[in-house]
């Protein structure tokens, strides 16, 4: 059996898994719980990052608590707990999507907080010390002066952590996910004979979707700082 | 305008200011100078609590700024200030810098506001860069736009904290310039300067501070002609000849 007739023969199972006769899996699976993860992580991240900065002591200190708890355990045991722990509280069992959606949101939710708090911190106290001192309340401050900057600068810390998510996404395995690692090991099982041809496979799509996104926000940035400064250089220390 | 009854703040064990006792009176130009460290800074800080003061009163127009019921955004937003590093917002042009309170804060229509804010930009000189973004303008130029941005709130009241102190020498003319007039068309205003020339020129009354305590209040002649203070002659003399008391000393 040649490369392409494994790819021939297994790429709609690579893709969908078993869909549509049995439960949607493969790389649509990863891409949809990749993209609802950045979708849910990020709004949440800005939430906890704000509480982290705030200047209330009992908004801040929860949130820091939670922070250091997640930052200090690796994503595979928050994983378990969402699994595991979850249900005794809920009553019923989760399925596997929504526990790793939801061990997705808050990981990565907490590493984005610390991203958001940074991007904040750096940008000094002036620019606070300026909004207010035009009138603007602490929400405003945020919202028209702060984040807007903030947010620009943090951009290639953002994307690190989505590039992360993607990744993680993989962990699914570990609870019998069928996200494409998973499928792509059903595959190494069924063909037993190409191990290396099937990861490398596997590889090669993770590595395309992460490259790709890394790409997507360079030019996004790229075009951020010709919106933002144009001829910037060139224009500093002319006098009038 | 503004009356400083019996002032105290500490940093932590640090008295910065001591025993504040000031008035200044509607369309008064005054100058706060002194060594770096002496509370002058803080002092104008504390007029629109950026600051917070542990004693005494400040009061602007009747409003205590550090009270409990005081309306503060409101307060803060008839208060001009103007920072040493200027602080535009680098994210917007000069001129949604200047357009960006009225409009947010609901006194003006975003036209308005635009056409104010194009008259307020002509007026420091800067009307050709209002599409500028901060970046693309000197450190003069930025500090005009910050003034402009100070005046779009129409206040009753400017505070500049060392205006001139982060400019190359070449471009402290043009914002004293703008200083100058303002304070001309009858703005009170209260600067943080070691432009002893500006103070000389514009300033109705000279402020002079040395470790949080106010110890000269004079008029500009005054001050240079025959201060008081032994600090103050020791300023001023240090101030005009620097080389040769480094020297001696």
């Amino acid at each position: 059996m040649t490369v392409l007739q494994l790819v021939d023969t297994y790429w709609l199972y690579f893709l969908v898994g078993q869909y549509p006769n049995g439960p949607l899996g493969g790389l649509v699976l990863t891409l949809l719980l990749a993209a609802l993860a950045l979708a849910l992580a990020l709004p949440f991240g800005l939430l906890l990052g704000i509480a982290r900065v705030s200047p209330y002591r009992a908004v801040r200190w929860p949130v820091s608590a939670l922070v250091f708890v997640v930052r200090g355990t690796p994503l595979l045991m928050v994983v378990f707990w969402a699994y595991f722990f979850l249900p005794t509280v809920t009553g019923k069992k989760t399925d596997q999507f929504s526990t790793m959606l939801i061990a997705l949101v808050v990981f990565d939710g907490a590493y984005l907080a610390e991203i958001v708090r940074a991007g904040i911190f750096g940008l000094g106290r002036g620019q606070m010390e300026a909004a207010r001192s035009i009138g603007f309340s602490y929400a405003q401050a945020m919202r028209r002066v702060i984040l807007p900057q903030a947010l620009r600068h943090m951009l290639p810390s953002l994307v690190n952590q989505f590039v992360s998510t993607i990744k993680e996404t993989s962990l699914g395995y570990i609870i019998g996910l069928t996200e494409v690692s998973f499928v792509a090991s059903q595959i190494n099982v069924q063909v037993f004979t190409m191990p290396a041809q099937v990861y490398a496979v596997l590889a090669l799509t993770y590595f395309i979707l992460c490259f790709g996104l890394s790409r997507f926000a360079f030019w996004l940035e790229a075009r951020g700082r010709r919106r933002a400064a144009p001829g910037r250089a060139a224009a500093r220390g002319i006098p009038t | 305008m503004i009356r400083f009854e019996n002032v105290q703040k500490w940093y932590g064990a640090y008295h910065a200011l001591v025993d504040i006792d000031e008035t200044v009176a509607k369309g008064e130009v005054v100058v706060v100078c002194g060594p770096s460290g002496s509370g002058k800074s803080t002092l104008i800080r504390t007029l629109n609590r950026l600051e917070p003061i542990q004693g005494g009163r400040i009061l602007i127009d009747g409003h205590d700024v550090h009270g409990r019921n005081v309306k503060l955004n409101g307060l803060r937003a008839q208060i001009g200030f103007v920072f040493q590093q200027f602080n535009l917002f680098p994210h917007l042009t000069a001129l949604q810098n200047c357009t960006l309170a009225p409009v947010e804060l609901g006194r003006s229509k975003p036209a308005e506001a635009r056409e104010q804010a194009l008259a307020l930009l002509d007026r420091v000189g800067l009307a050709a860069k209002a599409n500028a973004y901060p970046a693309e303008l000197s450190g003069g130029q930025q500090q005009r736009v910050a003034i402009a941005r100070a005046l779009a709130q129409a206040p009753r009241l400017m505070l500049f904290d060392e205006p001139t102190s982060a400019l190359d020498p070449e471009m402290v003319g043009e914002v004293l310039l703008v200083m100058r007039d303002l304070a001309r068309d009858g703005m009170t205003m209260m600067c943080v300067t070691h432009e002893m020339g500006f103070a000389r020129d514009v300033a109705d009354r000279v402020l002079f501070m040395d470790a949080g305590r106010v110890l000269e209040r004079a008029t500009p002649a005054e001050f240079f002609g025959r201060a008081q203070h032994p600090r103050a002659k020791q300023f001023l003399s240090d101030i005009r000849t620097p080389f040769v008391n480094v020297a001696a000393a």
